[in-house]
């Protein structure tokens, strides 16, 4: 039994349990229980961030090596779930004002949360495929959501062909992985890979496979194509949900692949990813000064966000990994933030979701456009505010490892990307007023906002706690 | 005696004065006492820190050299980034720019500003908070927090109180300025990476090699050149001018452009000698055009706010030409003309805004005669034109009376150049002048227009004794400014020395300096 460390992964089962509960309750209360399902899983995201925060976090195995709990994997899963209560919290009154209220909707967040924690604690290709499809096939469904809607219907279209896609050739690196290395563990494959002279060609070409995989989950350029229209498509709670919680999964997965079975491979992986960045930064801010939805400026904006994420790993270092966690811990703070106001944006009881609706926010509703605004500068990095300082550690990381190239066009790219962040600012104050959106932002909202902007305007204050966690667990992945 | 952190107090001031003015409300009918009691509390707030900074003035030693009034907490453990603050004799008459123009700038909008006053007043607040912090900052990160912070409070000064072309205005300011930024980032990040600390003075005790100063200087080159502004990346200050509020005029010529200035002085100066001295020949030429073509585009300006603009550019040429001659005249000389520059070109853009706010327009040809109905305001404006012109007995004199001086004894040729601006900047102010008070009165709104009322006499008052009173008086900065530049001036002694001794040897750098005088 010693092998198995079951109580490490209490918090995924203890959300697996209350999950199949909601599941239940749905199913013999039917949809008038959303909102109580809706709050309940909340409730229980919470309990299970207070186990996760009890448990051990010393590297320790689970299951027979399939599973691993260390620094890393609790402060992601932290991350993770915090992202889970923030989207989860957004989404309720939404739910209802567009009538998509079902009881699926927390039940699908809850699977797709558990199957996130699962990633990042992946110690094996079997259990990461394993994870990596229980969240993907709830999130098909989450885009899917507005059943009516022909939009939210074509987007999970595109997103479920792309991502079956993307799992293929998950699934084919692992294979070609396995046949050169005989072995699906991640220990085991690291210290082959590292006793051996030479990566084989097999290997690469899976580990490229792998990456590739990865990158579609991560959107990063070349890989992106869906971004966009899957976040225009599905129903903006939705899209709130998928700009927060998986990319912060699938990167730390992404993470945990390279610097763990794959870190004798550095220099073949980090020419593909310093490319990735490179393009994810040019797309991400270039392409966005075209948008005038504005979750599509938000589909570009986080591509544009992973790519400066990328630019942490390519520093190959600690240093880089930990500026990469605070900048995941501000990137959640900032969009969950934002959504809270994008979700606000209703006229008529008609979800709007053009730039231009938003103009003359200012006049009818000052604090929140003031909210607004304050995320948008900090978004385009602009100190005193938070986004400025999850890029600083970031490019500092990047210099240390003589990235110079990638720093001064990342932070050139960040110069561009502030053209768009600006345009918002542009619309809500300097426009003529267009009609108020409609009133009513229900309480969930209210706190996300609050706790975003405390967190935007608080980090300069005191940054040490998350610094230093995030440099503790950064250390615990080399 | 154990002092209060009185640099930290007064940072924090603006921005708590700015959380009460945020919170003050009324109900519905209220309107006009919340508008009052908002401008009283800017108001008074703001002269309350102007009071802490006559404190800290009176309790600033004018002999020491190095920093006083500092302060150190750690800030960010695991990088070493600490909350470090301190002022020289340099830094000190910034910060009493600050304190002096906000209060000021408050007056000015009491009337002129109609919409949104809250908004305006806090942005203000904000805005001296970051400024103080940008003077006082002793860490390169913390400079950086500051000297960047400044963008949103002025952005949404632009955009939102500016006038007709406003957005664009305020997205080329802003856009301009952060680009040049960024890159100072990416440089102190790597004079991070290469010393290990981010903390001001130690950076200066140990400067890095020569190959490593080059890069990062023209880093830095980047961010303060557009700041200050130098030709050719002056195109936004016009701009900026021209749409942004009288206020934000005021603020953006008397103290924002200083922060280039500044940030030679306390970056590129001291910690990269060497590389100063490499491209200095470079940044002599690139003032001397700055000065000449840019007083020749302000002789043609039809705008009044643009010709002021194209003044500042042409002065802060002065200011770079003194930086970059590294002698203790030259260097004292371009910190006196940027106070001296602060307050001018600030009472400048005022009697603009005082007009302007009679007629709404700032076109020259529209006014005219104005010493008719206008007598006091006439004889405000001319003080101020001649200070600009640099009459002895202004302080525009002193600024560039030493920096050309000190030009002069490194660059002659460049200092030649140089002095065909003071002639060509008589030329453009005393135009300005003669079109705008004096001639026939053509236009009749323009004849009609009361002279200043109180309150614009008391925000010129105090502008028009500090201008005699620099003029007159100079030593009064000069000596606090002097321990300051004479430690900038030994690094340069210093690093002159060791090539040229392996080299020239020591003669050679006596006949230079006589063949300068």
């Amino acid at each position: 039994m010693d092998d198995l460390n079951i109580m490490l992964i209490l918090p995924e089962i203890f959300l697996a349990l209350t999950g199949m509960g909601f599941l239940m309750l749905g199913v013999f209360q039917g949809n008038r229980s959303t909102d109580v399902i809706c709050w309940s899983a909340c409730v229980s995201f919470v309990i299970a961030a207070v186990l996760l925060m009890k448990g051990d976090w010393s590297t320790q195995y689970i299951l027979n090596d399939m599973l691993v709990m260390d620094q890393f994997a609790g402060v992601m899963k932290l991350l993770i779930l915090l992202g889970l209560i923030a989207s989860l919290a957004l989404s309720v009154q939404y739910l209802y004002q567009e009538r998509i209220a079902r009881f699926e909707y927390p039940v699908l967040v809850v699977f797709a949360g558990i199957g996130m924690m699962l990633m990042v604690s992946a110690n094996n290709f079997l259990s990461l495929y394993m994870a990596l499809e229980l969240q993907s096939l709830a999130l098909y469904v989450l885009a899917a959501f507005h059943r009516n809607s022909l939009r939210s219907g074509e987007a999970a279209t595109k997103y479920f062909i792309l991502g079956a896609l993307s799992s293929g050739m998950l699934l084919f690196g692992i294979s070609l992985i396995y046949g050169f290395v005989g072995s699906v563990d991640f220990t085991t494959v690291q210290n082959t890979l590292a006793n051996l002279p030479l990566i084989p060609p097999g290997v690469v070409v899976g580990m490229v496979f792998v990456l590739v995989a990865m990158a579609f989950k991560i959107s990063a350029v070349p890989f992106h194509m869906w971004t966009p229209d899957v976040y225009e498509g599905a129903p903006t709670c939705v899209t709130a949900f998928f700009a927060i919680v998986p990319k912060i999964a699938a990167l730390g997965l992404l993470m945990r692949l390279l610097f763990g079975p794959f870190a004798p491979a550095a220099d073949q992986w980090m020419q593909i990813l310093y490319f990735m960045s490179i393009a994810s930064l040019v797309v991400g801010s270039f392409a966005a000064i075209a948008q005038d939805n504005i979750k599509r400026l938000f589909a570009y904006s986080s591509i544009g966000n992973m790519g400066y994420a990328m630019i942490g790993i390519v520093a190959g270092t600690s240093q880089g990994v930990g500026a990469v966690l605070v900048f995941l811990f501000i990137y959640l703070a900032m969009t969950a933030g934002s959504f809270s106001i994008i979700l606000f944006m209703r006229r008529n009881g008609l979800a709007v979701e053009k730039i231009s609706d938003l103009s003359g926010f200012s006049k009818n509703n000052p604090i929140l456009a003031y909210s607004m605004a304050v995320l948008m500068f900090s978004m385009s990095g602009i100190p005193p505010l938070a986004g400025f300082f999850g890029k600083l550690f970031i490019f500092q990381a990047a210099i240390e490892s003589e990235l110079y190239v990638l720093a001064t066009l990342g932070i050139l790219a960040s110069v561009v990307a502030a053209y768009y962040y600006l345009r918002i600012i542009k619309v809500m104050f300097f426009d003529e007023a267009a009609d108020p959106f409609d009133e009513g932002m229900n309480l969930g909202k209210r706190v996300v906002l609050l706790i975003s902007m405390l967190l935007v305007f608080g980090f300069i204050f005191s940054p040490n706690t998350i610094l230093d966690g995030a440099m503790i667990a950064a250390t615990s992945l080399f | 005696m154990n002092m209060p952190p009185i640099l930290s107090i007064m940072i924090f001031l603006p921005l708590i004065c700015a959380a009460m003015v945020a919170l003050i409300r009324g109900e519905k009918g209220e309107e006009a006492i919340v508008e009052k009691n908002i401008k009283h509390l800017s108001l008074f707030g703001s002269l309350f820190i102007l009071a802490f900074g006559l404190f800290m003035y009176q309790n600033f030693d004018p002999k020491a050299s190095g920093f006083q009034f500092e302060e150190q907490y750690t800030w960010f453990q695991s990088a070493g980034i600490s909350y470090h603050l301190g002022i020289d004799g340099i830094s000190v008459f910034f910060i009493l720019l600050s304190v002096f123009l906000t209060p000021i700038c408050i007056l000015a909008s009491w009337n002129s500003v109609k919409t949104r006053i809250k908004e305006y007043m806090i942005a203000f607040l904000v805005l001296e908070s970051f400024m103080i912090g940008t003077f006082a900052a002793l860490d390169s990160i913390l400079f950086y927090v500051f000297f960047e912070g400044v963008l949103i409070p002025m952005f949404l000064i632009i955009g939102i109180w500016g006038g007709k072309n406003r957005v664009y205005a305020s997205y080329k300011f802003f856009l301009y300025t952060l680009l040049g930024s960024v890159l100072m980032l990416l440089a102190l990040l790597m004079l991070y990476v290469q010393t290990g600390t981010t903390d001001i003075p130690t950076l200066i005790a140990n400067p890095v090699g020569f190959e490593m100063q080059k890069w990062i200087w023209l880093a830095f080159f980047a961010s303060f050149a557009v700041k200050m502004p130098m030709w050719p990346v002056h195109t936004w200050l016009p701009d900026a001018h021209v749409e942004a509020p009288t206020a934000g005029s005021v603020i953006l010529a008397g103290v924002l452009l200083k922060m280039g200035g500044y940030g030679f002085l306390r970056f590129s100066v001291p910690m990269l000698p060497e590389a100063s001295l490499y491209y200095a020949e470079f940044v002599m030429w690139f003032s001397v055009i700055a000065i000449i073509y840019t007083s020749l585009v302000a002789l043609v300006q039809e705008d009044m706010k643009k010709l002021i603009a194209y003044s500042s550019v042409a002065h802060m040429g002065f200011v770079t030409l003194g930086i970059f001659s590294f002698t203790q005249q030259g260097l004292e000389g371009a910190v006196f003309q940027m106070i001296s520059h602060g307050v001018i070109s600030a009472a400048l853009f005022l009697c603009v805004g005082v007009v302007y706010d009679r007629l709404h327009t700032r076109e020259i040809g529209s006014y005219g005669g104005l010493v008719k109905n206008m007598p006091i305001y006439a004889t405000f404006f001319m003080i101020f034109t001649l200070g600009s012109v640099g009459l002895p007995g202004t302080s525009g004199f002193v600024g560039e009376f030493l920096s050309l001086l000190g030009t002069f004894q490194v660059n002659t040729v460049v200092a030649a150049f140089a002095t065909t601006g003071v002639v060509l900047g008589a030329a453009y102010m005393l135009v300005l002048y003669r079109r705008v008070i004096f001639g026939p009165q053509d236009n009749k709104d323009a004849a009609e227009m009361k002279d200043l009322t109180p309150m614009e006499k008391s925000i010129f008052i105090p502008l028009a004794i500090l201008v005699f009173y620099l003029g007159v008086f100079p030593n009064v900065v000069l000596s606090r400014i002097s321990p300051a530049v004479t430690e900038i001036v030994s690094i340069y002694e210093a690093v002159e020395a060791t090539p040229e001794q392996a080299s020239f040897g020591p003669e050679n750098t006596n006949t230079e300096e006589e063949e300068g005088e």
